[in-house]
């Protein structure tokens, strides 16, 4: 079975279920998550992020391969892993009790 | 602490003229009210239901629900290229005419005609009735006057707009007033990016406007999205806007820049920091063909050197928010019954050239997602403890302008609604 993820990005194998397409499904993902396994996630993604910077810049959305479309949603995942981590302290946002906001259209990619 | 000038009345709301006495907020919590506000408001000025990228080509369509208005639309970009509106209603016997699976649900999509689910009537895109099933069963059928409930319908800026009321001869760029035409050539058609939200609310629409319409609240109620000893800081200053304006029914608020990018990196969280992005955009703003400085005299209508984004309030529902980095964003509030509303936020960003850049987007649509979702739940316990009425008068602060207006202007729709009624009546 090949990787998940473009060379370099090995680290990231592990979490390969964060690959998920769309907005929604990654925040349902997130809240159904504990800390522990959102702080476990990030640790390994956030210094991938931060490490190749250039690698994205770089990186064409016009056809773009099953790889780096995988690689883009897991740091999607990440974007809305760090506000629990950075920010809360928990997977939901403090104080939002029963309110949910819904994507309902958003980019393919 | 004064960061801004004021008018010289001291105060922009003696400026304008509003009352500075405590406000009610009777017109929220009525059921009475709103039901007088369908007819006031929703059925008789113009709403903005989407925009023209929604119609790419001939026979594209969409649906909106107007419940305020009791009312749902079809706006289709017709076989000439035209955009019209439809009352979303069969003429036969009177089903919803596009919907799919669940009625109340809209829809979207490419047709070369309109047929009925019910007994197969069928118009064409511009709403002429063009077949009638077992025509001849019918009693001297003349098809001509079966046509599609037309709504007028017009566009700014790429912007659509409906108008339910076939009395009403405002044109839309004239209702929309000073504000629309300070903003006339802002590259709209360049924003094509779209992240799109949607929420259901448990509370009266006026009071999400409300609360995007003052900024006074962001450093206590979204402490936590910044770091710790910034927010600190950030609620020691407090805030103020550059300017706020008032035309007619319509309001604006124009305000300083704050974060985009920090005059420290410190002050930002660290998925910020690596992503150049947050609630005030990607830093880095895409080309849209004009400077900051070029940008149409409405936005940044101080011309202030520390401007960061301007919030229009277009009466009743539609709030359009222009971000230095060149992006917009919009909200529309859709009341449902007096204490619920669905709200959408929308999102519209130049299309990302790169992988980086489509993370720098995420990153400033999902921090709106997340600002709204404290938004959302505060205004539930707002809604609530309006209605217990244990209290029923509130001071407002000058940086809470427009919500007098809101209100003010609320209640001089419904007002001179009932006159014209009973003045009707009586004669």
């Amino acid at each position: 079975m090949g990787n998940v993820f473009p060379p370099g990005f090995a680290a990231l194998e592990p979490f390969a279920d964060w690959a998920v397409r769309g907005e929604r499904a990654r925040y349902a993902k997130r809240v159904s998550s504990t800390m522990e396994e959102l702080q476990a996630f990030y640790d390994v993604a956030y210094p991938l992020l931060r490490q190749n910077t250039e690698y994205l810049e770089n990186l064409s959305l016009d056809d773009i391969g099953d790889q780096d479309k995988h690689l883009l949603w897991a740091f999607c995942a990440l974007v809305t892993v760090a506000f629990p981590v950075e920010a809360w302290g928990q997977p939901r946002v403090p104080d939002s009790g029963p309110s949910s906001i819904d994507a309902v259209i958003e980019p393919a990619v | 602490m004064a960061h801004f000038p004021k008018p010289a009345e001291g105060s922009w709301t003696e400026h304008f003229k509003i009352d500075t006495g405590p406000v009610s907020y009777a017109d929220s919590i009525s059921p009475e009210f709103y039901e007088q506000e369908r007819d006031a408001i929703f059925r008789r000025t113009w709403l903005n239901v989407g925009r023209v990228e929604q119609l790419p080509r001939k026979g594209s369509y969409f649906t909106k629900e107007l419940d305020a208005a009791r009312a749902s639309v079809v706006v289709v970009r017709g076989s000439d290229g035209e955009v019209r509106a439809f009352h979303n209603v069969c003429r036969h016997r009177g089903n919803k005419l596009v919907w799919d699976d669940y009625p109340r649900e809209e829809t979207k999509g490419t047709c070369r005609a309109f047929t009925c689910k019910y007994h197969a009537w069928r118009y064409d895109l511009e709403g002429k009735l063009t077949f009638v099933q077992q025509e001849s069963e019918f009693f001297d059928m003349d098809k001509s006057k079966y046509g599609l409930m037309q709504v007028q319908t017009e566009v700014w800026e790429g912007f659509v707009f409906v108008n339910l009321d076939p009395e009403n001869s405002t044109p839309l760029k004239a209702y929309l007033g000073k504000f629309a035409q300070g903003i006339d050539g802002y590259p709209f058609h360049r924003l094509t990016r779209v992240h799109k939200y949607r929420a259901e609310i448990g509370s009266n629409w006026k009071l999400f406007i409300d609360a995007f319409a003052e900024f006074y609240h962001a450093p206590i109620l979204h402490a936590g999205q910044y770091e710790a000893g910034e927010a600190a800081k950030i609620k020691k200053y407090g805030y103020e806007a550059l300017a706020y304006d008032v035309d007619g029914p319509h309001s604006m608020v124009s305000s300083w820049g704050g974060i985009a990018p920090p005059k420290e990196k410190a002050m930002v969280k660290p998925i910020e920091r690596v992503l150049r992005s947050g609630l005030f955009g990607p830093w880095d703003a895409p080309d849209i063909g004009m400077t900051t400085e070029e940008l149409p005299p409405a936005i940044n209508p101080t011309r202030s050197e520390v401007w960061g984004m301007d919030s229009f309030v277009f009466f009743p529902n539609f709030m359009l928010l222009i971000w230095r980095p060149n992006w917009v964003l919009t909200y529309h509030y859709w009341p449902t019954s007096y204490n619920t509303h669905i709200f959408e936020g929308t999102c519209y960003f130049v299309p990302p050239k790169n992988g980086f850049e489509r993370l720098q987007q995420e990153l400033a649509a999902v921090t709106f997602k997340e600002y709204g979702l404290q938004d959302g739940n505060t205004l539930e316990a707002t809604q609530t403890m309006l209605e217990s009425r244990t209290v029923d008068q509130f001071p407002l602060c000058d940086q809470e302008v427009l919500l007098r207006h809101l209100h003010t202007t609320a209640q001089s729709y419904v007002h001179d609604h009932r006159q014209r009624g009973s003045t009707a009546s009586a004669s």
